[in-house]
């Protein structure tokens, strides 16, 4: 471990895991537990997708004494960094995993939602594809249920498989009480105070399959998530409307929609 | 202010040039000597008349008489603990008291100036067209949603009074508006952008293609969507050559209209591969935010309306009034100022049946079909 120790940073600690998640880049990673890097089963598989898998496993678990070149450990080194990646998007769908996960999660460690009606929600970190090389870490908003790429250009080489597909949806299967309400609210593309045509018919039609959505699920007895759905879940869509304040799309029931539609080609 | 940074830099190149200032357009001296575009706001801006003179680097003592005079004493009330007699103030003298007391609230008072004036001077011809330039050069960044495959984005307000929110950045791709990624842009006020930049930008640039770089990596159905888009795309260039092709719905180029929208561009959730059930607690709620007609002349809401409500009505519009689709006439090509909508294909496909063309429709009904 000395000559590993005298290649890296001085703020080597002790530990190769701890030195990996604390280095610049890494902010998204959560820590390993050594039982589950120790047991082989969790690790089916990866010996065909890491290079000198048997040393770059040693490194990671702190038991590599292995005398080798520069240009070798440099290699190991990188097999490392990529075997912990793997393991890492099979460990954080674990119980231990999600709850280390979810503790990030609250602090914000993931950043937060860029887009303005999300009220900066936090983020999780996502992949594309569970396979690595693929595409680079995204950022999942549970709010608005899309995808967002990191701010910090060094978040974007880290690969989307270190992650996977999978643990964010997860994560909020396990902990649905962090599921945050879904809003409305939407930007309004507006000229001197009007409306813009083209985007106001656009916002009004993505308001009616918003509509049919919710009439789906409430014709199957299912919540629909949304913020103050609860208290108004009798009432009627007009009434919504008349407290839905300026700055939101209101949802149009049909007729509605025909009569601006009027106004708006007449105009 | 002082005399040396004037040799080297005006009030407004320097202001543009700070940190977290990189959005603004350097309004030029003219549109802001132009007393008309200064209307009204003389009652917002406190100091109204330093800070305009420090946004245009005029030195004070160039000014006339008794204004100043005047100026001079309510500068003495506000500052009592300086007793130096008025007559034996020169005017050099005044400017250093005035950098002593209130330089810095004429400092803010100017910005704040500025920034108003900044907004009026973005939507006017010459303001819109600096700011295009620096929106085709990517000065304000991109849409960091990854659908939006790195749209270029503009900076707009969300309200046109100070104070209220910081500047945002508004996605054409997406129509959705974003917090600028690094945090100095937090201090900059969306006020001095406005609410009607942003739209008014994209309806003067119609030729703009605002799609980004598409790379759509979706499934069979997607591709062959994509390649339609395409093709609609391409017809729609150079319209004159094929009939009844919508060059514009609702005042927009379809192609232009929310392209990182639709089928392909929304995000599904996904556990090992299987789709996640709406109906699950977690399951997707918010689809309806990215989503857009395949066919995009479902967004024809007039024609939707009338077809809908029969054609015996006494309200009625011609047909030339009915849509708000344009399409690319025979041979005559596509005119952006174009009074007269020429009836779809679509519509006459869909059998409304209520359609003589009007008389007075001379271009392109018989074609269109």
């Amino acid at each position: 471990m000395d000559d590993f120790n005298s290649e890296t940073d001085s703020d080597y600690t002790s530990y190769w895991r701890d030195w990996f998640i604390s280095s610049r880049g890494n902010e998204y990673f959560c820590e390993i537990d050594e039982e589950y890097l120790t047991d082989r089963f969790n690790l089916t598989g990866l010996n065909t997708e890491v290079q000198y898998y048997q040393y770059a496993l040693d490194l990671v678990t702190d038991v590599f004494d292995f005398d080798c070149d520069d240009e070798m450990r440099e290699m190991i080194e990188k097999s490392a960094r990529h075997l912990y990646g793997l393991v890492h998007a099979r460990y954080i769908v674990t119980t231990r995993g999600l709850a280390k996960m979810l503790d990030k999660f609250k602090k914000s460690d993931f950043g937060k939602c860029p887009r303005v009606m999300c009220d900066s929600q936090p983020l999780l970190p996502m992949g594309q594809s569970d396979i690595a090389n693929t595409s680079s870490v995204k950022l999942y908003c549970a709010r608005c249920e899309d995808l967002y790429n990191p701010k910090s250009s060094r978040h974007a080489i880290v690969d989307g498989a270190y992650f996977g597909t999978s643990f964010h949806n997860i994560l909020f299967q396990v902990y649905p009480a962090m599921l945050p309400a879904k809003s409305q609210r939407r930007y309004e593309p507006r000229v001197f105070g009007f409306r813009m045509h083209a985007g106001a018919a656009l916002a009004r039609w993505q308001g009616e399959q918003r509509e049919v959505m919710k009439e789906r699920l409430k014709k199957a007895g299912i919540e629909t998530g949304f913020e103050d759905e609860d208290e108004e879940l009798e009432s009627e869509m007009e009434d919504e409307e008349m407290e839905i304040g300026d700055g939101f799309e209101p949802g149009q029931p049909g007729g509605m929609v025909d009569s601006q539609a009027l106004l708006h080609g007449r105009w | 202010m002082s005399s040396s940074s004037q040799v080297t830099e005006s009030w407004i190149s320097s202001f543009c040039g700070l940190l977290g200032h990189e959005y603004f357009a350097e309004v030029p001296e003219d549109f802001i000597e132009d007393d008309f575009n200064l209307t009204g706001l003389q009652s917002q801006v406190p100091m109204y008349k330093e800070a305009l003179e420090m946004i245009l680097d005029v030195e004070p003592e160039d000014d006339e008489d008794e204004e100043d005079e005047e100026e001079e004493d309510e500068e003495d009330d506000e500052i009592l603990g300086d007793e130096r007699p008025t007559g034996y103030r020169r005017a050099s003298d005044r400017r250093h008291l005035r950098i002593a007391s209130d330089l810095s609230v004429i400092e803010s008072s100017a910005e704040l100036l500025y920034g108003l004036i900044h907004q009026r001077y973005i939507t006017s011809r010459p303001g819109i067209q600096q700011m295009s330039e620096k929106y085709e050069m990517q000065h304000f960044g991109t849409c960091p949603r990854v659908y939006c495959s790195s749209c270029k984005v503009l900076p707009v307000g969300l309200n046109d009074t100070p104070g209220h929110e910081t500047v945002k950045l508004f996605c054409p791709s997406c129509l959705d508006v974003y917090t600028p990624p690094n945090s100095r842009f937090q201090t900059v006020d969306g006020a001095f952008f406005g609410t009607t930049f942003g739209s008014l930008f994209f309806m003067t640039f119609t030729d703009l293609d605002i799609g980004g770089s598409r790379t759509s990596s979706a499934g069979a159905a997607d591709a062959l969507l994509a390649i339609q888009a395409a093709n609609a795309e391409a017809k729609a260039r150079n319209s004159s050559t094929t009939p009844a092709n919508v060059t514009s719905i609702n005042g927009v180029a379809p192609h232009n209209l929310a392209p990182g929208l639709g089928p392909g561009n929304i995000y599904e959730p996904r556990i090992y591969g299987f789709r996640v059930s709406e109906r699950a607690r977690s399951g997707p709620r918010m689809k309806w935010l990215r989503m857009r007609p395949a066919d995009i002349t479902d967004l024809d809401e007039t024609r939707r309306y009338w077809e809908e409500h029969g054609a015996e009505d006494v309200d009625r519009p011609d047909d030339d009034d009915m849509n708000m689709v344009d399409v690319a006439a025979d041979g005559k090509g596509f005119q952006v100022d174009r009074r007269k909508r020429v009836v779809g294909r679509r519509r006459r496909a869909n059998g409304s049946g209520n359609g003589e063309g009007s008389p007075m429709d001379t271009n392109g009904v018989g074609g269109a079909v």
